[in-house]
């Protein structure tokens, strides 16, 4: 084990980690308030949404992220250069970056499962809860916000702390399109070094350490959450 | 009865793949035209591959291709899985740590592409502020960090490919890579309508003075002495000449 590389490439690693972070909290805080909207559109009554809704989630739940992040970023990205006036403009840095294509594709993906998830904790709620709501008078929008959202919310909140971590691991594969996220980070130390294992230890041991955080941070909230067992 | 025909035969097919100790040749598995690319069929093709069968003539062995990811290259020669690494490999300091070379048998000139409404040429002034795609580990990585890594903003790429298309399609001002690929790239179609050639970058023997030589497990002092002296004798034989027309109009030697 030779881990004197450590030191030279500390600020590669950081940026790396911070990058992977960032890609991580974007996707989840995004990606969870598209999936609320998802999720209403998809037990909701006005049924054009509704099947919006339901192919939206279907197409990406259906497509690897991988094929997802190439049609983004090579498909997609490769015609906005034509056009007009794009490149010139102020946008053109943000665009041109792997990083956008990447928080989009993670982003759109963690809402389509997550929504699929949420529509399920919101069928399970009680339908006797909904009922005793109604009867107090409140109106449909005000049950959605105080009384069914929150609850299924809830039930759905274990699920939610699982797929966090499924999202953290799905990160990896922004460094095909030249982000250097944490792995590509591990993979430039790899090749320079030509050390095989220890930059992947390295790497482990941070993917270890942020699903343990992610694992603590979700049983507060479960905890911090009353619900009635 | 039935054991001992199992144990048998195993037996002699041990033997059997000892009998013919091909020279196992290590290629990534990346398509790097026109040095090492694979044909319709699946069968390594290119440059690489002919040097490769011009040597094994001139030493009359057999010689087999293993594909092997380019990270796995060196553990696998260390491994034993393959005999030689036979990919374009960049002969450098940091590698001769952990394996040996063979003599180089083509020099690695480091170019720049661009887009074609960009500014021509390849000087410091011009690559000012300019977002530069290099696949990541490469002799023009090291020489990036050198030469350019104050004036302009560097790029990595998994695969050199990968930076070519990037560069098509406008995300990056240069790509910057061997000499070889980069002007195989420029007779695609692709290539041919959104780029073209900026020029070779000045010479840095340090870095680039080296070449590409032929990766060796370190004390396998025969098989390098076989390979310099095949590569040596097909130089001057007019076999490496020969083959070397069929992809470029100048020696790479």
């Amino acid at each position: 084990m030779d881990f004197s590389w450590v030191a030279s490439y500390a600020d590669l690693l950081v940026r790396g980690a911070a990058i992977t972070f960032l890609l991580l909290s974007i996707s989840v805080s995004v990606g969870f308030a598209l999936a609320i909207l998802l999720a209403v559109a998809q037990v909701g009554a006005f049924f054009p949404l509704r099947w919006l809704s339901r192919g939206y989630c279907t197409f990406f739940r259906g497509t690897p992220l991988l094929i997802q992040l190439w049609l983004f970023y090579y498909g997609l990205g490769s015609y906005l250069p034509f056009i007009p006036g794009l490149r010139a403009s102020f946008l053109w840095p943000i665009l041109r970056e792997g990083f956008f294509f990447a928080a989009l594709a993670l982003t759109l993906n963690f809402a389509a499962y997550q929504g699929e998830i949420l529509r399920g904790a919101m069928a399970s709620v009680p339908k006797g809860e909904l009922e005793a709501a109604r009867a107090f008078g409140m109106s449909p929008g005000k049950i959605l916000r105080r009384i069914w959202l929150p609850r299924a919310i809830r039930i759905a909140l274990p699920t939610f702390a699982g797929e966090v971590v499924l999202q953290l691991k799905a990160t990896p594969i922004v460094f095909s399109v030249t982000v250097m996220d944490l792995y590509g980070a591990a993979y430039k130390i790899r090749q320079d070094t030509l050390l095989v294992y220890e930059p992947l230890i390295l790497v482990t041991v941070f993917y270890v350490g942020l699903t343990f955080a992610i694992t603590q941070v979700f049983q507060k909230l479960e905890k911090s959450v009353p619900s009635r067992r | 009865m039935k054991y001992r025909t199992i144990a048998l035969t195993l037996t002699i097919l041990c033997f059997a793949a000892d009998a013919h100790a091909d020279i196992r040749f290590g290629i990534a598995n990346e398509a790097y035209p026109p040095y090492t690319t694979k044909d319709a069929s699946g069968k390594e093709i290119g440059w690489e591959i002919d040097l490769m069968d011009a040597v094994c003539q001139q030493l009359h062995e057999q010689c087999t291709t293993v594909d092997i990811a380019w990270d796995g290259l060196i553990p696998a020669l260390e491994s034993k899985k393959i005999d030689v690494i036979w990919s374009s490999m960049s002969i450098t300091d940091e590698r001769k740590k952990r394996i040996d070379f063979t003599d180089k048998y083509y020099s690695a000139a480091a170019s720049m592409i661009g887009a074609k409404d960009g500014v021509a040429g390849v000087t410091d002034e011009q690559m000012k502020g300019k977002t530069i795609g290099i696949a990541v580990s490469t002799t023009q990585s090291a020489y990036f960090q050198k030469h350019f890594a104050d004036i302009a903003t560097e790029k990595s790429y998994a695969t050199v490919d990968e930076s070519l298309q990037d560069l098509a399609s406008g995300r990056i001002d240069y790509a910057f890579a061997d000499t070889g690929p980069l002007k195989e790239f420029l007779k695609t179609d692709l290539g041919k309508g959104c780029c073209e050639f900026k020029g070779t970058v000045a010479a840095d023997d340090e870095i680039l003075g080296a070449g590409v030589g032929g990766g060796i497990r370190k004390g396998d002092e025969e098989l390098k002495q076989k390979l310099n002296g095949a590569i040596k004798a097909i130089r001057a034989n007019g076999k490496y000449a020969e083959f070397n027309k069929k992809y470029f109009d100048y020696d790479p030697y």
